[in-house]
């Protein structure tokens, strides 16, 4: 208990706040926001963000950043649905792994870039994003794969077991298996040590550019396999279907306490941020508050919050 | 005497050589797109082209200023739609009513960057962060002000700046070149933009030194703001409408962060300048006009735009050649 405690640092503990506001808020404007069925159903919707924030959350302890993450949601997407026309239907099963897969290698593609080459994270990634981009728009536009949702995909997306959404055991699985790997093994303590000093932890003999590039894998697979439940969750595989999910993972990851530098941050703060920005879009949606007022309140409460705690030190002084 | 200006010769060379590269790329594809057109150079052609690229070159120059502080500016593309949508609904009257609307114009953007760089500053955010969340607000008012895409500019107007001057030059590259003379170097040069660099090479040291750190990272930011919003004016004397398109806002941002990196300046800060990421832009715009020329199948296009992409920001990779030990890279850390 204590040491759950413990993990309960300051930035976690007040997202946990904005969210308890969040739902006391929404409850006084109606009564269904304290539903456990529509807390369930945002939960479900959370959980795709939730997967993709995992992986993201990664790079950004490691002080990157992943931008390649639209495209690669969309390839795990489109591989995970046209497997159906690759070898016929009752090969369906294997999408998901061949869309994790896929993402994988973008991953391993990203950390090379960044762990060999040293270009730096932020335009390599941007560039990886326009290839993957490219290798879509090859493949669908001359043939028209199939697009549609197989039942596995459905299964994990749509389907419930004793009113828990299959999606959220789904993040949780993903959730508890990051958790783990970054708080208890050595591949998690060498994360928060490159993101203190990649410097200092390469003379102490840490394999930095093994690190580097585990963690664009972890983030390339994690998307992929969000965005094959995406399809299963939307019905279909589209285009672009990755790209409303890029700035809300960052902002949910930098909104549960991780600092964008790298070094500091744990999951239980990602977690909070994550239900905290899909409340925060559902509400806004629900009281059919106008798209532009929304946009504005979104940025603004991102702006708010980070003043309350996400503010660095002084360097003057 | 001779030795110290050969070695202000070299000095130069050193420090704009991503510059020089990025313009002697652009040459080549350029003349190389004129070579395969076969249209030999017309005044329409190149107006085409610079009214193609002026548009990311703004931008991009836009975005280089708070690279240049080693922040970041995720917004910039959407001061340069939410300045497209107000152009759009107040450049229409008579001349003096048009004036005073481009100097609001103008000034919005200057309030937007200024928004910013109180964050960054005052509020202490993480540019990255405090850019990410004004760009969804700066969208949201673009959407206030044009729900949907239309409005109007005064046609005169918008003429006169889509077209050439004397019938030769175009008016865009024009107003681009006054751009670079009155506005960028003269900051460039000044000691505010000079704190620029110092801050993006050390903070601490800068402010050591007695730079006025906040003061000239305030100004990189509102700077950025004004040149986006020159965009902005363009883009809507352009496309003579206002479109809240918060994808084009994400592809601009996205596109001048990469043509800045093509220009020579590094992500890093301190080392770098507006006028390589001009041909930064210029360089990625022509990109795909190669691939037309050249009858590349439309559905590959996308591919080997972004192969080029990708290999125009590897460039950087080559100092990995040169280097003697892996620590070259490693920054100190905090």
């Amino acid at each position: 208990m204590t040491r759950v405690l413990q993990q309960l640092d300051r930035p976690v503990v007040i997202a946990f706040g904005f969210i308890l506001v969040l739902l006391i808020l929404g409850g006084i404007y109606n009564q269904q926001f304290l539903s456990g069925l529509y807390l369930l159903q945002q939960l479900r919707v959370a959980s795709f963000l939730g997967i993709i924030a995992s992986g993201v959350m990664v790079v950004i302890l490691l002080g990157h950043i992943d931008l390649s993450i639209p495209w690669v949601v969309t390839i795990g997407g489109i591989t995970a649905t046209a497997v159906a026309g690759w070898w016929g239907a009752s090969w369906t099963a294997l999408g998901v792994p061949l869309a994790i897969a896929c993402g994988a290698l973008v991953g391993l593609a990203n950390g090379f870039g960044v762990a060999f080459l040293r270009i730096p994270s932020m335009v390599f990634t941007l560039g990886m994003n326009a290839v993957v981009q490219g290798m879509v728009v090859m493949y669908t536009g001359g043939n028209a794969p199939p697009d549609q949702a197989t039942p596995i995909l459905q299964w994990l997306a749509v389907r419930d077991t004793f009113h828990l959404p299959h999606a959220v055991i789904v993040w949780a699985i993903v959730g508890v298996l990051v958790m783990v790997a970054l708080r208890r093994t050595p591949f998690g303590r060498y994360v928060y040590a490159i993101g203190n000093s990649e410097r200092v932890s390469y003379l102490s003999g840490i394999s930095t550019r093994t690190i580097l590039i585990i963690a664009f894998v972890t983030s390339g697979a994690c998307s992929a396999f969000a965005g094959a439940m995406l399809a299963g969750y939307a019905g279909k595989a589209y285009q672009a279907m990755g790209d409303p999910f890029l700035l809300p993972a960052i902002a949910a990851v930098v909104l549960g306490g991780t600092s964008i530098l790298g070094g500091r941050g744990n999951y239980l703060g990602t977690v909070a941020g994550v239900i905290l920005i899909t409340l925060l879009e559902s509400i806004l949606s629900v009281m059919q508050i106008s798209d532009s007022a929304r946009q504005i309140i979104y940025g603004a409460m991102i702006i708010v919050m980070m003043l309350v705690y996400g503010r660095d030190r002084r360097v003057e002084g | 005497m001779r030795s110290g200006s050969l070695k202000g010769v070299r000095l130069w060379f050193a420090r704009n050589n991503g510059a020089l590269f990025a313009l002697v790329l652009f040459i080549a594809m350029f003349a190389l797109y004129v070579a395969k057109n076969g249209v030999g150079v017309r005044t329409g052609l190149i107006t085409a082209v610079a009214n193609k690229g002026v548009l990311l070159a703004l931008v991009a120059m836009a975005q280089t200023l708070p690279i240049l502080t080693s922040g970041l500016d995720l917004s910039v593309g959407m001061i340069f739609v939410l300045t497209n949508c107000i152009a759009s609904t107040i450049l229409s009257g008579p001349p003096w009513l048009v004036a005073a609307g481009v100097a609001a114009v103008l000034l919005s953007g200057v309030i937007c960057g200024a928004i910013n760089g109180a964050l960054v500053v005052y509020g202490r955010l993480q540019p990255i962060i405090a850019t990410l969340a004004t760009g969804a607000v700066y969208n949201g008012l673009a959407l206030l002000v044009r729900p949907v895409p239309g409005g109007s500019i005064e046609p005169t107007f918008a003429a006169v700046l889509t077209t050439q001057i004397f019938d030769v030059v175009p008016t865009t590259l024009v107003i681009l070149l006054a751009v670079v003379l009155a506005i960028w170097l003269p900051f460039q040069l000044s000691t505010t933009g000079r704190g620029c660099y110092a801050i993006g090479s050390s903070e601490s040291a800068a402010y050591m030194t007695g730079i006025a750190v906040r003061r000239s990272r305030l100004a990189a930011y509102m700077f950025a703001g004004l040149l986006a919003a020159i965009g902005g004016l363009l883009l809507t004397a352009m496309t003579l409408s206002g479109d809240a398109s918060a994808v084009s806002g994400g592809i601009y941002t996205l596109s001048s962060i990469a043509a800045v990196v093509i220009g020579g300046t590094s992500l890093m800060g301190g080392v770098g300048g507006a006028v390589g990421s001009i041909f930064g832009a210029f360089v990625l715009r022509e990109v795909s006009d190669l691939l037309f020329v050249f009858d590349i199948q439309p559905l590959v296009q996308p591919f080997i735009q972004g192969l080029i992409l990708l290999g125009a920001v590897s460039l950087g990779a080559l100092r990995v050649l040169r280097a003697r030990s892996r620590l070259e890279f490693l920054g100190v850390g905090r």
